[in-house]
């Protein structure tokens, strides 16, 4: 090599993979993490007493549950199963409507102009960082106990989780197909139904199929706060002490969920 | 040649405040034929078709098209000025998704309404005529396959299609053979001028093979720094302006 020094006298080369303040960055984190562990669990307060005797009380109450009522299913659980259906797929629907204009706003390249984006994203984050149970809550404060206020719950909470997914989705279609409509002198409208929706239709069914599977799980336990639907069946039994019924609507919550990842699982492989 | 179709004053384009793409191009298009833009890669080839239609925003400068200066234009009048400018593109941009029928129908989505666009009721003579482009350009077989199922030739007719189902006045190209192999190259190009012809417009192609431009063009134009340093027919295009194009000459042989 023409720059180099004089063989014997090359100084050797050092190679770091971080510069200092880097590694004092990523110590600091291993600090922060280890830190907040021993943190909790010194504050946690853990009482001794249950927990020795924890394995115990498990085993007995399995005992209790054994064998599963399944005679209490036709008259007691079978109907508020198909409300809590009835809740996840009215409250998905619901919130699809909702959120397709608000997903629409919140992308950037769709809408090119800030304060809607931001309104938009605000509108989403919103119904996001309120839990369904609290949606339910106050739903059933507004509309009284029962289906509707679960239906309204799960709509809330979905429009945040739909409209932010086919937002992003929208961001990411490719630019130049949109470029190639703006250039024939398409209106915006057009542009997206034959530009956008096209690409984001995959994303967009995929994304619905996706929600509607957790709104079945999280439908479950809102009865538990008076919302309709097995959670209230569900509630009965446990205050009950009826440990069999208990195990009843346990595992009708887990075969609908099973059945519903399947049914997911199977429409996705086919129009995707 | 007859008075100018489109004819651009004093066209300035900078990206970056003091970095000028374009400095101050005047050029006059006429009526008919085909014009190739040759020159090396950032000298503004693209820039420079892509002001034409507005897609980017040119800083300065007049765009006269039809008596119209679409620098001025915005809204409604842009999307009306657009509908009469056809664009095909290198990397063809058509909606992957759709079929070949429907992305050369997409050619009238400025006049067809978002809504009837939406139900897929075309009028009938639209969808006429993109059968019989579908013909011109050799896909009638399959108008109802993918486009993302088609091979780059195949792509870059149906992006022909779509451009010329406009009813253009003018037809731009940027850069439309550059993902090609030689051959189909050579079939797109013909294709070019020959609609180009029969449709009676003048097409402007970007392009950055020298001897296609020779074998196809009507005109070259050759642009160096953002400024056009060569102007005439491609029999006047000698290696002496090459180099005054691209620079070096290590390559010419």
């Amino acid at each position: 090599m023409a720059t180099s020094a004089a063989p014997g006298t090359a100084i050797a080369r050092e190679w770091r993979r971080f510069t200092p303040a880097q590694r004092l960055a990523r110590f600091s984190v291993y600090l922060v993490l280890v830190a907040a562990v021993v943190w909790s669990a010194r504050t946690v307060e853990i009482i001794p007493e249950f927990l020795y005797d924890a394995p115990e009380q498990m085993q007995d109450l399995l005992h209790r549950m054994w064998p599963i009522d399944f005679a209490h299913y036709p008259e007691g659980v079978h109907d508020a199963l198909v409300d809590t259906l009835h809740i996840a797929s009215l409250g998905t629907v619901l919130a699809v409507i909702m959120a397709l204009p608000v997903g629409v706003l919140a992308a950037r390249n769709v809408v090119p102009f800030a304060p809607v984006n931001y309104l938009a994203k605000l509108i989403l984050v919103s119904s996001r960082s309120v839990n369904s149970l609290v949606w339910a809550l106050l739903f059933v404060a507004i509309f009284g106990p029962g289906a509707l206020a679960g239906t309204l719950a799960i709509a809330f909470r979905s429009i945040g989780f739909v409209g932010k997914l086919f937002g992003e989705a929208l961001e990411e279609s490719n630019a130049g197909t949109i470029e190639a409509l703006e250039a024939t002198g398409a209106p915006w409208l057009s542009v997206l139904a034959k530009g956008y929706w096209p690409q984001v239709e995959p994303a967009f069914w995929s994304i619905v199929l996706f929600r509607w599977d957790i709104n079945v799980r999280e439908s479950a336990v809102l009865g538990l706060v008076g919302a309709g639907g097995i959670g209230m069946a569900l509630d009965t039994a446990l205050n009950l002490f009826q440990w069999p019924r208990v195990a009843t609507v346990l595992f009708a919550i887990f075969v609908v969920v099973i059945v519903a990842e399947v049914v997911v699982t199977q429409i996705r492989k086919r129009i995707l | 040649m007859a008075a100018p179709a489109l004819h651009l004053r004093g066209l300035a384009m900078e990206y970056v405040r003091g970095k000028p793409v374009l400095r101050g191009i005047d050029l006059e298009v006429g009526s008919e034929g085909l014009t190739a833009i040759i020159g090396p890669s950032g000298t503004g080839k693209s820039t420079l078709i892509r002001c034409i239609n507005r897609l980017v925003d040119p800083t300065a400068g007049e765009i006269l098209f039809q008596g119209q200066d679409l620098a001025r234009l915005r809204g409604e009048a842009l999307r009306h000025a657009r509908r009469r400018i056809g664009m095909v593109f290198q990397e063809y941009n058509l909606v992957e998704r759709l079929s070949v029928m429907e992305n050369v129908l997409s050619g009238r989505l400025g006049y067809v309404s978002p809504w009837k666009a939406w139900m897929r009721k075309y009028p009938r003579e639209d969808i006429d005529r993109a059968f019989e482009l579908l013909d011109l350009v050799g896909l009638s077989a399959f108008p109802n396959q993918r486009a993302d199922s088609l091979s780059g030739g195949q792509r870059q007719r149906v992006g022909i299609a779509r451009a010329v189902m406009q009813r253009p006045q003018l037809l731009l190209a940027d850069e439309p053979t550059s993902s090609l192999d030689p051959k189909t190259s050579v079939e797109i190009m013909e294709l070019m001028r020959d609609l180009g012809r029969s449709q009676s417009i003048p097409v402007m192609v970007n392009m950055h093979d020298v001897e296609l431009a020779r074998r196809f063009a009507d005109r070259i134009v050759g642009m160096s720094g953002g400024t056009i340093v060569f102007d005439g027919p491609p029999a006047a295009l000698s290696d002496e302006q090459l180099k005054g194009i691209y620079g070096g000459e290590g390559w010419l042989h």
